[in-house]
This record gives structure tokens, sequence and C-alpha cells, in this order.
């Protein structure tokens, strides 16, 4: 999305950076946490699983803001999200 | 020293309180329940009550798995006895929280006596609903939800009947806490679960669901994702409504929130008290024999 001014403070502001895991065999490929991902940053892999679904693959990992969204959305306990690391990123608005 | 033969799966948030060996649960994919599951799991966390003072209790039905998912004291009790199963296990052990998890068929068509009634009582349990407007477990029968015209399995032309409201139902019938969210306020459900965990007395969470697979297919809306969307896009939040009005309405006046809140005595609170003589003969005003009589009937 463009944006026609950046914030003001964008250099100064530290976004939380996260790390998404996913339970390759708990999911039944509903695609829930990739319609609701904040970052839009699944996608569902071209792959099965154990038991013949489709699981959901994180196509851009450094988006992830650990919003814990597709943890809480995934009716199969197979997603979670944790921070990645102290340091933080810059805001991705504007991008 | 052993090496690892196999990296070990990564370990989700909510696995302290799920019995991991039993997942893959049996729910059908993008069935709403799993969802609620999450809600309630996350809310026992948020509580910091300690494992052993929490109890879930469910029923029969696709929803009423979840007593045999949660790494809990949990009992799956028979079509539509989870609340007397409950109220039992409360009257013994009343420190502890009993938590009801069931569906709209079990707890409000063949248990609805019992759900009426622990209402009136304010009997201290949350009762959390799962509404899929059908018997989901055995194929799609209607059930007291089923919204009018719908079909099922049993109403293939439509159903011809009037739904239940059963937040109105709860607060009329004497509930001190009344909730809905659908599927998708999955922080608000969260919130108000826990809220509903803490509230002394009967605490009623409905939740709007979807069943994609035997309620969604038979009303052309197939997919689980179109159904999750289905009902969120028509809610509207209304906290404190009067309960009559929070209709569930399906052109766009679904209503959520949290109708009911107040505090009055609990049934074990009334019962206690009746024991230690604290409760006056009834009628509190006594008779007067003298004028018996003296007021003109009619
Ligand atoms: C006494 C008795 N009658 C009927 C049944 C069959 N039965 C099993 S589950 C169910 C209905 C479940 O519906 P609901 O509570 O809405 O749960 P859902 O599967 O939709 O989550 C019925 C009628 C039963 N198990 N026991
Ligand atoms: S934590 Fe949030 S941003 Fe990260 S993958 Fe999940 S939903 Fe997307
Ligand atoms: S929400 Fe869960 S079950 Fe559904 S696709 Fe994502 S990981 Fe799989
Ligand atoms: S039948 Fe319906 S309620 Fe039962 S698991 Fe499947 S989708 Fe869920
Ligand atoms: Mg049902």
């Amino acid at each position: 999305m463009k944006y026609w001014r950046q914030p003001l403070d964008r250099d100064e502001i530290q976004v939380i950076r996260g790390q998404v895991e996913v339970i390759k065999d708990r999911c039944k490929g509903c695609g829930f946490c990739i319609a609701y991902c904040s970052r839009g940053l699944l996608v569902m892999s071209r792959k099965f699983n154990r038991k013949g679904y489709h699981y959901p693959e994180a196509a851009q990992p450094e988006l992830c803001v650990n919003c814990h969204f597709c943890e809480v959305i995934c009716p199969e306990f197979a997603i979670f999200s944790s921070q990645a690391d102290a340091a933080g990123q810059q805001p991705p608005v504007g991008e | 020293m052993t090496t690892a033969l196999a990296a070990a799966p990564p370990r989700h948030p909510h696995d302290d309180l799920l019995r991991t060996e039993r997942i893959p649960h049996i729910w059908c994919s993008g069935c709403g329940i799993g969802i609620v599951f999450g809600s309630l799991m996350a809310a026992i966390t948020k509580s910091g009550l300690a494992r052993q003072d929490v109890a879930v209790v469910s029923g029969i039905g696709c929803t009423g798995r979840m007593a045999g998912y949660i790494r809990l004291d949990s009992f799956h009790t028979t079509h539509g006895r989870a609340i007397p199963f409950a109220t039992g296990l409360k009257l013994a052990r009343p420190q502890g929280k009993v938590i009801v998890a069931s569906g709209d068929g079990d707890l409000l068509a063949i248990g609805g006596n019992h759900f009426i009634h622990a209402a009136r009582r304010n009997m201290d349990l949350t009762v959390i609903c799962v509404n899929n407007f059908n018997y989901g477990m055995t194929g799609g029968q209607l059930a007291p939800s089923t919204p009018f015209g719908a079909k099922t399995t049993t109403t293939p032309q439509g159903n011809p009947d009037e739904p239940f409201n059963f937040c109105a139902l709860a607060a009329a019938c004497g509930a001190s806490y009344v909730a809905r969210w659908t599927a998708l306020h999955i922080r608000r459900l969260t919130n108000t679960i826990l809220e509903a965990i803490n509230h002394k007395g009967f605490s009623f969470v409905e939740i709007v669901a979807p069943c994609p697979t035997a309620f969604g297919r038979r009303n052309k809306i197939r997919g689980a994702l179109d159904l999750l969307k289905f009902y969120y896009d028509r809610s509207v939040v209304k906290n404190h409504l009067a309960p009559g009005e929070a209709t569930i309405d399906f052109d766009h006046n679904l209503v959520v929130g949290k109708f009911v809140e107040f505090d009055r005595p609990t049934f074990l609170d009334h019962y206690q008290m009746v024991n230690r003589g604290e409760v006056e003969a009834w009628p509190a005003t006594g008779v007067d024999a003298s004028a018996a009589g003296q007021r003109k009937a009619g």
C-alpha cells in the first residue's frame, strides 16, 4: 500500500518482529490463517501433509509482527507466532 | 548421549492444556468449534487459576468433544445432561470453577429444562454454547436454533419454526451474565469467557460458529471461510442491549455483545442461608388472620 506521506516518527518507532511456525501435520487446510494474517504473508503450500491437506507457509516470514492472529484463529492449534528478536525493525508502513 | 531421530515438532502455546495425543481432533476442516476451544483455553490460562480448580463438562455432540481434548478434570456426560452433572460437581467442590461447554442441541433441545432451571437458580456455572444452528454430529438435523426457512436434513423444504433466542431465554430465566459473539470475534470472545469464568452465578456465552459440513453445505454457503465471514459481516456490537432485542437476524442485524451482567445470590448462597435459619418465614409480612376475608374478591 502506498501512502501520500510517511509518519514523522517513522525512523524512531520499532516494530516487534515475529516468527511464525506451522505444525504441518495438525493442519486441515481451512485457509483461515492465510485469509486473516494481518500482514498477508502466508500462502498455501503446494505440498501435502501426512493427512493429505495443504498447509500454510510463510512466503515473506520477515513481515511477521507477532500479532498472534493466525494462532488464535487456527481451529487446529497448528500455527503460532513468537517474538523473533529484541532488536526489532522499522515499521513496514508505506511500503 | 542419544541423537535426535527427527526434529521434534514445535510446541504450540496451548499444548499444555491439550491432550496432544488426541490431536488432530475429529472436527471438520474449518469447523468453528476449534476456534472457540482455543479461546476457552486462552481464557483458562489467562485466569491464572490452578489447574486442579477448573473442570470442564460437556454433553454429546461435536462441541461436546471439547471435554475429551482438554487436559483438565473433564467429563463427557450423556446427551443433554452436562448441566446436571456440572451442578453436582459444583456443589461437591464449591471452591472450584465448573465450565460447561456444549452444543445448541445438547444444551437447549434435550437439555433445555436443565438450562432453564440452572439459570433460574443462578447456579454458579460458566456455560459456553457453540451455536452452529443444527445437530452437527448426527448429520445436520433441525435444532431449536435453526433459523426460520433454513434447510436441514429434517426440514428439507426449509424450517417452518421460529428459533429460540438463547440469550433472551437465559436472561428471562435469571442468568446473571449473558453474552454473544461470533467465532471471528476471537479476542473479545476470550475476554468474555474470562469474565464469565470470574463471574459468580450463572454465566452464559453463546458463540455463533460455522458448521460448514452439515449446516453450510445444505444452505449454499459451502466454504468454511465464507460461513465464518457470513456471520461476522452481519454482526453488530450492541453491549447492554435488552436481551429480547438482541436478535440473530441474518439481514445485517446479528446482534453480539455483552447483554447482562449483575450480581445476585447464587443457589449455594441461598441454600446455605436457609440451612442456617437466616431466611424469614414466608410470607415475610406474616398473615393477619383478622383481615382475612375483608377484602372483596374480584
Ligand atoms: C439420548 C440421546 N439422543 C440422541 C442422541 C444422538 N445425538 C448425538 S449428538 C446429537 C445432537 C448434537 O447437537 P449439538 O448439541 O448442537 O452439537 P453439535 O454436534 O452441533 O456441536 C444427537 C441428537 C444421543 N447421543 N443420545
Ligand atoms: S503472527 Fe500475525 S503477522 Fe505473523 S503470521 Fe501470524 S497473523 Fe501473520
Ligand atoms: S488456520 Fe490452521 S488448519 Fe487452517 S490452514 Fe491455517 S494452519 Fe491450517
Ligand atoms: S459436522 Fe459440523 S459441527 Fe461437527 S465437526 Fe463437522 S463442521 Fe463441526
Ligand atoms: Mg449444534
